[in-house]
């Protein structure tokens, strides 16, 4: 296996729990929503992931568990945000916190243990192609999932009715709420979905990753998740191309110093951060450009009829 | 309601008295058993070094247990937060805290001025006060040892090195695998990524299968999770454990790890306070006073077994000192020789160099 292959391969896995929790917040985001807690959810699903994956040996049980963990948690973010009308940043905050200190509870019984990494999908013949073969044919089944996910997405926001309705909903809950639509219960269903993917990401960690659970294991990814959103301009085409840029610079870093390129590591550790406020500074400047704005009701809390 | 009322001054007296009673209960349940704190900087079951820190404190538990109270405090950040935990563990009555990493010192330090009736150990550090004493182990022993096996198990003479911080420590770590290595093969070639963590599990595996992908193998870490040797057993490399023994995690990969073993120094520091005898110091042992063990070589040819004995006895013993001297800096000039024949502590716990034969640059310099 040649290097470049290896790089890639690497770079494709590493990825994925960024595009996967991105994904879910993305669509969190479009519906008006800004929900900080990604990395709680995150640490959630993978905590759950994992106990549920060790105590029944099946990769699929896990990674439901972990969707299941994610949704919990949002469920109480959306209880609070719009049920409540409690402002979301600090929502989302304290909810990252106890997802953190809950995550490190639920999976102090299971640090130590091991489990059977999530199977790589090998389709017949085309996964024994030089090169190209392993990299898009021999994945395991997370990462066909990541990608898959970000094509509905894009269909849902972009070429159905209720994605429409969704867009409407982030961008002017009032005038949505006018129109008869149900702002809080389309809300709520996205941070739900928002959360899923959040735990399915982060259930990725432990499940194919590094197979083992350790508390902390996320290590910052839910907010690396939430800056690939911004650096995407809320647009899921970009997202997909964020997120293997994220994870190329954290992948390639580290072979530029095995290969004593002598790049100073924090740095390279730095670039994704960088770059996303960059292009945070870039999009606020170029405010006649509608399509890449964020969504105008982006974090403000809604009340019907008050 | 007017202040002479009866009725208030009775409720207000009876408050007061209820208050101060109150005050006085904890101070009065503390004064059986000697509490002793421990500051930890992962989980416990990180199996890696803070699983070992608990292991000791197990075991002080097991040999003191009648005497003593152990509190810990898990998972607490290195910095200015890592003050207010140990500041805490001070105010509730703990007599002897154990702060087990690096990055406390200067909080340890700080600490220590408030509280000068509480007495502070600190581990792999190099402040010391009245109150402070320090302790570790000669890592760099088991390193120099593991430098040896390395060289004779790497089929291509590159080996793979996780570092954490280019601090002292670590690159006297690396130093003294290498001219481990050295001694069986002139021609050792490393390879050095840094994290920046001493724990990041997910960096630790990308950065094992970075150092694999460019053509090292076998895996040193000077990182504290089973990562790297899970990514050595996946891909049919070798690695070597760090702080426990982590042969579950790698039964076909892991050669031999270096087991920390702070035990018996802990019930060793704990009876000195009971006997009113604690003082100050510096505690810095090896595999002579078994603060450091090798676990058992595995995964090895019988020959390669004998070597690695072999210079683990050498070592404790005395005949065999990992920075002999003449070390060769990577200028080519040898290294002042403080030690007669072989470089002394203070050059060991300050060094900041590489040695001869490594072709990277320790970042930051």
């Amino acid at each position: 296996m040649g290097l470049a292959e290896a790089i890639i391969l690497a770079v494709v896995t590493a990825s994925t729990p960024l595009l996967l929790a991105a994904a879910g917040e993305l669509v969190v985001e479009r519906a008006g929503v800004l929900n900080l807690g990604v990395e709680g959810m995150m640490i959630m699903g993978a905590a759950c992931g994992f106990a549920g994956a060790y105590l029944t040996g099946s990769t699929l049980i896990g990674a439901l568990c972990g969707i299941a963990a994610g949704m919990a948690l949002s469920a109480i973010f959306a209880l609070l945000t719009l049920g409540l009308a409690v402002n979301q940043v600090a929502t989302g905050l304290a909810l990252t916190i106890l997802g953190i200190g809950l995550s490190g509870l639920i999976g102090a019984g299971f640090v130590g243990e091991k489990i059977v990494p999530a199977p790589q999908l090998h389709l017949p013949l085309l996964s024994n192609l030089p090169f190209a073969g392993r990299i898009l044919f021999a994945q395991d089944a997370f990462v066909y999932l990541s990608l898959a996910l970000i094509a509905a997405m894009w269909w849902f926001i972009y070429r159905t009715r209720w994605g429409l309705v969704l867009r409407a909903v982030g961008d002017n809950h009032a005038s949505a709420h006018a129109l008869g639509y149900p702002v809080l219960t389309i809300r709520t269903c996205a941070v739900l979905f928002g959360g899923a993917c959040a735990g399915l990401g982060g259930a990725y960690l432990p499940l194919a990753y590094t197979p083992f659970f350790i508390p902390g294991m996320t290590a910052g990814r839910g907010w690396i998740a939430l800056a690939l959103v911004v650096f995407a301009s809320w647009l899921p085409g970009r997202l997909v191309w964020g997120a293997y840029l994220f994870g190329a610079v954290s992948i390639l870093q580290l072979h530029a110093q095995g290969a004593g390129l002598g790049i100073p590591s924090q740095l390279m550790s730095a670039l994704p951060y960088l770059a996303t406020i960059m292009v945070l500074v870039v999009i606020s400047r170029a405010r006649g450009s509608a399509r890449s704005a964020a969504p105008a009701s982006l974090g403000m809390v809604f009340v019907p009829d008050r | 309601m007017d202040m002479r009322n009866p009725i208030f001054m009775v409720v207000a007296t009876a408050a007061a008295a209820a208050l101060a009673a109150g005050t006085n209960v904890p101070r009065a349940i503390a004064q059986g058993k000697l509490k002793v704190g421990f500051v930890y900087l992962g989980p416990v079951g990180d199996f890696g070094w803070t699983y070992q820190h608990e292991v000791g404190r197990q075991l002080l538990v097991k040999e003191l247990g009648s005497k003593v109270e152990t509190t810990y405090l898990e998972n607490v950040n290195e910095g200015p937060d890592s003050e207010r935990a140990i500041e805490q563990l001070a105010r509730s009555g703990h007599k002897l805290i154990f702060t087990t990493s690096f990055g406390y010192m200067d909080p340890t330090m700080k600490v220590a001025k408030k509280y000068p009736n509480v007495f502070f150990e600190h581990n792999t550090g190099y402040k010391r006060d009245k109150n402070v004493a320090t302790y570790s182990a000669r890592f760099y022993e088991g390193r120099h040892i593991q430098g040896k096996i390395a060289a004779k198990m790497s089929k291509v003479g590159v080996l793979g090195y996780i570092g954490s911080f280019p601090i002292p420590e670590v690159i006297s770590g690396i130093n003294s695998t290498i001219l481990g290595a050295q001694s069986i093969n002139q021609d050792i070639k490393v390879k050095i990524i840094w994290v920046n963590s001493w724990f990041d599990p997910g960096k630790e595996a990308d950065a094992a299968k970075a150092l694999l992908d460019q053509g090292a193998d076998v895996i040193m870490q000077h990182t504290d999770s089973p990562a790297a040797m899970q990514i050595a057993e996946a891909r049919k490399a070798f690695a070597f454990g760090q702080d426990s023994d982590m042969i579950k995690f790698g039964p076909n990969a892991q050669l031999t790890a270096i087991v920390n073993n702070w035990g018996p120094y802990y019930v060793e520091r704990v009876q000195a306070v009971l006997d009113n005898k604690w003082t100050s110091g510096d505690v810095w042992g090896g595999l002579k006073s078994k603060m450091l063990l090798m676990a058992p070589y595995t995964n090895m040819p019988d020959e390669v077994k004998k070597l690695a004995m072999d210079a683990e006895a050498a070592i404790a013993a005395g005949t065999l000192h990992p920075f002999n001297c003449p070390v060769i800096d990577q200028a080519g000039k040898p290294v002042e020789c403080k030690g007669g024949t072989h470089l002394d502590d203070g050059q060991i716990l300050g060094m900041n160099f590489y040695v001869a034969g490594i072709d990277d640059k320790i970042p930051g310099k």
